[in-house]
């Protein structure tokens, strides 16, 4: 996908920098809250969604992470689950969903299917969700196992620990802009992407 | 509002004598006794039954296209047959490109505990085009549309042939077709350009989302927003 430059990051992460002692304990605050209730989007689509359903009940326990929350609306969730395989018919769903959810979101891609189309490498299945929306954490499995998923999730938190709230390319969603220098043609992508995986002729392209 | 509902007892006309129904065992791969409704279609059709074979102990009846809604709607209101459920309805297209199209439809008794499999034979050059058996069996509605957007057999008749699996304007062909490439015919990046230009919410028409009866309970300003046509989530 071309993309608009991003702006110049001004925040190092070394302790020594100018920022103060306030905001780096008021980001601290935020993202151990943030990280500690992520409400989830229960995207599920196919068998992954079974596992979801597990990690969510009594053995797993979901609850642990503050997760316990399923929001089926998008517009009360932080992070997307997509679990299981997408078809090229739910790709505009998908999408849409994603742009209902407000800011700050996430999202994990759990499974083979989601992550890359797994073994559907064929005319009606989409070839992994980050070619419609961003992803934060990719799961591997078919399915994951539940530990895999928490252990998916608890990699979020740590990604969401460390956000700075002063950090300007945080949240920042881009679109390709084709007068970027940095911009490809989706035709480029598959051109220079093939073939690509285990599969000849399979290409990906974000667009 | 449709009829009011009456049920049929499996094998209920078929007599108090008659065997209870059990699984068939060591069934042979062809050959065996045919289901009755083949000799009583020869004899009220004639020409239009093309053959009769019984496979893995079902039956399977070719028969002539320009006949198949006239067939069926007599396998539906004879008396003495009443296939009153209409399963399935697809196709099969053999690697070999000289061996004919065939449409298949899977008729059930209910009242009688028999299953016919009704064929139509497609031969290569002929037009994809059978009759809709829609107004006898309103089952076959989506069962054909799945078969049109599968295999681009077109049903003549039916109210409403669209794709049904595919969304409406894919343009790539049909897919279960052999000449259909398994990964389709666009890239990967066209593919999901067109899958994501496609408005998910306008496709589905009142009618669709069988609102339809429940219409009068509506609050006022939505009835009158619907009826200056107005679609659901535009």
């Amino acid at each position: 996908m071309g993309l608009t430059p991003r702006p110049e990051s001004t925040v190092s992460y070394s302790p020594s920098s100018q920022e103060g002692w306030v905001a780096t304990k008021l980001d601290f605050l935020v993202n151990w809250a943030r990280a500690n209730s992520l409400w989830p989007m229960p995207f599920g689509t196919a068998c992954c969604a079974i596992e979801f359903m597990a990690s969510a009940a009594s053995d797993f326990d979901l609850a642990r992470f503050g997760m316990e929350r399923m929001s089926f609306s998008p517009r009360q969730a932080d992070v997307l689950i997509c679990a299981g395989r997408v078809p090229f018919k739910l790709a505009p769903i998908l999408r849409r969903i994603w742009q209902q959810m407000p800011q700050p979101k996430w999202a994990i891609s759990m499974g083979a299917c989601a992550s890359s189309g797994g073994m559907f490498d064929n005319y009606a299945v989409v070839q992994g969700i980050d070619t419609i929306i961003p992803v934060d954490v990719y799961v591997p499995g078919c399915p994951p196992r539940p530990e895999g998923l928490l252990y998916g999730i608890m990699l979020l938190q740590e990604k969401v620990t460390k956000e700075r709230a002063a950090d300007p390319t945080l949240r920042v969603e881009m679109d390709p802009d084709p007068k970027s220098q940095l911009y490809i043609p989706p035709s480029v992508i598959d051109e220079l992407s093939e073939p690509f995986g285990n599969s000849v002729h399979q290409t990906r392209s974000g667009l | 509002m449709s009829a009011p509902f009456t049920p049929v007892l499996a094998g209920s006309a078929l007599g108090a004598d008659a065997p209870a129904p059990a699984t068939p065992r060591h069934v042979p791969l062809t050959g065996g006794e045919p289901n009755p409704s083949a000799a009583a279609l020869v004899r009220q059709f004639g020409d239009a039954v093309r053959g009769v074979r019984v496979v893995r102990g079902e039956t399977n009846v070719v028969v002539a296209n320009d006949r198949l809604l006239e067939i069926v709607r007599w396998l539906h209101t004879e008396p003495s047959q009443r296939y009153d459920y209409l399963s399935d309805v697809t196709a099969v297209e053999f690697r070999d490109p000289e061996q004919p199209i065939e449409v298949v439809w899977h008729l059930r008794s209910v009242a009688f505990r028999r299953f016919l499999r009704l064929k139509v034979e497609l031969a290569p050059g002929t037009p994809l085009e059978v009759p809709s058996v829609c107004e006898v069996f309103r089952s076959a509605d989506w069962l054909e549309r799945e078969c049109f957007d599968m295999f681009g057999i077109r049903f003549a008749g039916h109210p409403d042939l669209r794709r049904i699996l595919m969304w409406e304007d894919y343009r790539e062909g049909h897919p279960l077709r052999k000449d259909f490439p398994l990964r389709g015919r666009f890239s990967r990046s066209e593919q999901l350009r067109q899958a994501l230009a496609a408005n998910p919410e306008a496709r589905y028409s009142m009618e669709e989302l069988s609102v339809v009866d429940a219409f009068e309970d509506l609050p006022e300003e939505m009835r009158r927003r619907l009826k200056a046509g107005e679609k659901a989530g535009e």
